[in-house]
């Protein structure tokens, strides 16, 4: 039973940056490899500012958050607008995004080490136990998990509410389409790559309250983020989310039954499992 | 098809006779700058003989550098040596073979993902197994000299040209040709396009691993960090786009100037490797998307175009 | 089934998710005979040459090459059992020539010439659909009605015992048409057997020994095109939709 919820509560934190991911592929269409780095830069936003001027994460992602949202709007205009405009087929424009995308992420990784060092980084936050239904978890990763519902939560709203929400998912179900009836592709692909970017670094921040980072982690967020996005649906909001919480929980008991080392490779045994059943996604339909 | 280019192939074999030279130069630091190009240039060529015609961008190097490794590492107490690096191409054959065969019937992103990950996966799981017989690292002693690891890679890389000689003139190569510009097409024309993708997937991750083999007695002690650094997977990636992917030679023609490149970012900024490559990759995206092949072969249709305005 | 019949569609039907794209189609395909397939935009032709060619796989029905059951085979294994087609958006290989893309239907088609011998077959193709000369041009640099050629090349490569065109005319200006007539004429006098999905009446009514009509899904009509062609029904479904609209 404890390894179930703490599966649900890890799983809860992976919705939140598999979410950033999937908004920037299902309507940016850039498969980002990078991604896994801008939740290692929200890490270590959160550790500096946690402990060199003693602000709490909590806090921190409200400066992150726009910060985040500027750079990666920034990362599309720069780098990806003209990948777009050289590709020819959406087949070309995959390969480059994903080359490019590969590329950052090492500038990336590069940038950290040399100003943050090769070290692991943690410090102590609401490292304080909590009790649920008679077990005690660590209070840090069940705010993780409430922060992660409610970042979850106003996207799904903003998503199948709001104008821009539906224009967004518009684009992503039928990018022609959504050109013909006047809906700006480029200006609000640029906006949800941004928008996912940010979703991600504040995932990040609120990881690192309770696991360990250091400047090369990010490539195993990546790719948990990627199977989590596949295994959910592309732009499938909901799919995203059990998925992240069957791989969170999966981890868990991995980790307490066999090995902690392992959790890769159980994300690797789901990967498999759906690319041979379902590749379509959890939700999808067979493919057309 | 086309009879060989004798010249060529003359041409080939003058400078591979040359390459064997490089030992007897007696110089410990120019044979150890020739293991590591002739290490690349085998890395890159393999890995564009498959993602060159394709399109599919393998990330695994390294997974199968690894499995290499740990072949020689764990079997060169029992085996006679020469059949290690053969067990090494088998088993990265293997390993390729299985990832095609989940990866490659779907589209090509599911395929990168994958790789990205395998060097990552199959150091967990040799970690893993390493930590329940208590064991560490492995000592690779044996009485391989650089000329002796030097040698074989340059038969290797012989070798490998031969085969992406003989495949781009087989119904093999051909078939992945059509792949690349168009997979309906090829299915529509009666190609196995997910054969055809694995078989080469296998001769690639294969060549891989036998470089991994031959490689292992140089680091002496291995581990599990240390033959699965996915930093081989990037570097593979960059020298084969750099020389462009697509001629056989091209992968080499990015090898040799990266080799010397990778040497002036480690000796003078030794912290900021990892950055620099990573901005060097950048620039090869985005100003040499098809490699010096591409700028040469510019150049030369300029010139044919100049002729006939003539 | 007559001896004669190369290929036979029972109650094949395609459906995307609650959308009935091709509903319980029927129809027989005589050797040497030239079919035509039509019906308005949308009434589901090319789905059903997608369905034949294995391009997409039937919901439910049978679909037989001379008596094999063909329905859940891959594109590839039906291509070399002899099935081969053109695309409603000419899909050339881009970084071939012409010799080079007619030969990829001649290598791994239903006969798999190789080498010198491939080459020879390939050229004589290019020759055949009017593309003397220009077996070593881009494709990049053709004309939109050379481009199409060259996908035709490469579809009879293949040795095809059925052949399916999908609207190989269209988009073609006036001379080009007569050319592209004259052109598949000549493949039916060798004897082809051939499906023509089309919007060109007057190419339906000189080239077509059969046709049959579809009307959102479903087989409205079938019979010689001068007889569906007055055919009220089809009169409606070919004008009904203007009158909606």
């Amino acid at each position: 039973m404890d390894i179930l919820i703490t599966g649900l509560l890890l799983g809860g934190t992976y919705a939140l940056i598999a979410i950033g991911l999937n908004l920037q592929y299902g309507v940016a269409r850039i498969m980002n490899l990078a991604n896994g780095e801008m939740l290692v830069i929200g890490g270590f936003s959160a550790f500096w500012a946690h402990t060199n001027i003693g602000l709490s994460p909590l806090l921190t992602v409200f400066i992150l958050a726009p910060v985040a949202f500027g750079l990666n709007w920034l990362i599309y205009r720069v780098m990806m607008v003209p990948l777009v405009k050289r590709a020819k087929t959406r087949g070309q424009l995959e390969v480059d995004s994903i080359l490019a995308t590969f590329g950052l992420s090492f500038v990336l990784v590069g940038l950290m080490l040399a100003v943050f060092g090769g070290d692991y980084f943690n410090y102590s936050y609401l490292a304080v136990p909590i009790r649920i239904v008679g077990d005690t978890y660590a209070l840090n990763r069940v705010m993780a998990f409430v922060m992660a519902v409610i970042i979850c939560g106003l996207i799904y709203l903003w998503l199948n509410r709001t104008r821009a929400g539906m224009s967004i998912r518009a684009i992503a179900t039928a990018p022609d389409a959504a050109r013909l009836v006047g809906i700006d592709v480029r200006r609000l692909s640029a906006l949800t790559f941004a928008l996912g970017g940010a979703v991600t670094a504040v995932g990040g921040a609120y990881i690192s309250t309770f696991l360990t980072l250091d400047a090369s982690t990010g490539v195993v967020f990546t790719l948990k983020a990627l199977i989590i996005v596949i295994m959910g649906g592309v732009g499938d909001v909901r799919g995203t989310i059990v998925a992240a919480l069957l791989l969170g929980v999966l981890e868990s008991f991995v980790a307490a039954l066999i090995d902690p080392g392992l959790t890769l490779a159980a994300a690797y045994a789901m990967f498999i499992t759906i690319l041979l059943f379902r590749p379509q996604g959890l939700f999808g339909r067979k493919p057309t | 098809m086309t009879l060989p280019d004798w010249k060529t192939v003359g041409g080939a074999a003058v400078l591979f006779g040359l390459a064997a030279l490089l030992p007897y130069s007696g110089s410990g630091y120019y044979l150890g700058l020739g293991i590591t190009i002739a290490m690349f240039a085998v890395l890159a060529t393999s890995w564009a003989l498959f993602s060159g015609p394709t399109h599919y961008i393998s990330l695994a190097t390294a997974a199968f550098f690894g499995v290499g490794t740990y072949v020689t590492g764990l079997g060169f107490e029992a085996l006679p040596y020469w059949t290690l690096p053969l067990i090494a191409g088998v088993a990265g054959a293997v390993l390729a073979g299985l990832v095609g065969l989940a990866t490659l019937r779907l589209s090509g992103v599911y395929f990168v993902i994958f790789t990205l990950g395998l060097a990552e996966l199959v150091r967990q799981i040799i970690t893993w197994s390493q930590n329940r017989s208590g064991q560490k690292g492995l000592y690779v002693l044996t009485d391989m000299t650089e000329a002796g690891i030097y040698w074989q890679l340059l038969g290797l890389a012989a070798a490998v040209f031969l085969a992406g000689w003989l495949i781009a003139r087989s119904r093999l190569g051909f078939a992945l040709r059509i792949i690349g510009d168009d997979e309906t097409v090829a299915a529509h024309s009666g190609i196995n396009t997910a054969l055809a993708k694995v078989l080469l997937f296998m001769v690639s991750g294969g060549v891989a691993a036998m470089v991994g083999a031959i490689l292992a007695p140089r680091f002496v002690y291995i581990e599990p960090s240390l033959a699965f650094a996915p930093i081989l997977s990037f570097q593979v990636v960059i020298m084969a786009l750099l020389g462009g992917t697509g001629r056989l030679w091209g992968p080499l023609v990015g090898v040799i100037p990266f080799t010397f490149l990778l040497e002036a970012i480690a000796s003078n900024f030794p912290n900021q490797t990892t950055l620099a490559l990573g901005v060097a990759f950048l620039v090869i995206v985005y100003l040499l998307p098809r490699g010096f092949v591409g700028l040469i072969e510019d150049a030369k249709a300029r010139m044919r175009r100049t002729e006939g305005a003539l | 089934m007559m001896q004669n019949t190369v290929l036979s569609l029972r109650g094949v039907t395609k459906r995307f998710g609650g959308l009935v794209a091709v509903n319980a189609m029927d129809f027989n395909v005589t050797e040497g005979e030239v079919m035509g397939l039509i019906g308005p935009n949308g009434s589901g032709k090319s789905t059903t040459l997608n369905l034949i060619s294995g391009a997409l796989p039937a919901t439910a029905g049978a679909i037989s090459l001379r008596g094999t059951d063909i329905t859940t085979m891959a594109a590839k294994d039906i291509t070399r059992r002899g099935i081969s087609r053109t695309f409603q958006l000419v899909r050339l290989l881009p970084s071939m020539d012409v010799l080079e893309n007619v030969m990829a239907g001649a290598v791994f088609g239903h006969k798999r010439h190789w080498g010198a011998e491939a080459r020879t077959y390939a050229m004589g193709l290019i020759d055949r659909v009017g593309l003397g000369g220009k077996a070593h041009a881009r494709v990049g640099q053709l004309t939109y009605i050379d481009t199409k050629r060259v996908e035709l090349a490469r579809t009879l490569a293949s040795d095809p015992k059925l052949l399916l065109l999908d609207e190989w005319l269209a988009g073609l200006n006036p001379t080009e048409l007569e050319t592209g007539i004259d052109l598949i004429k000549s493949l039916r006098d060798e004897g082809r057997t051939i499906i023509l999905v089309e919007h060109v009446m007057d190419a339906i009514r000189s080239l077509c020994d059969t046709c049959v009509v579809m009307s959102s899904g479903t087989k409205i009509a079938e019979g010689p095109p001068a007889a569906v062609l007055t055919d009220p029904e089809v009169i409606r479904a070919y004008l009904g939709d203007d009158d909606d609209a």
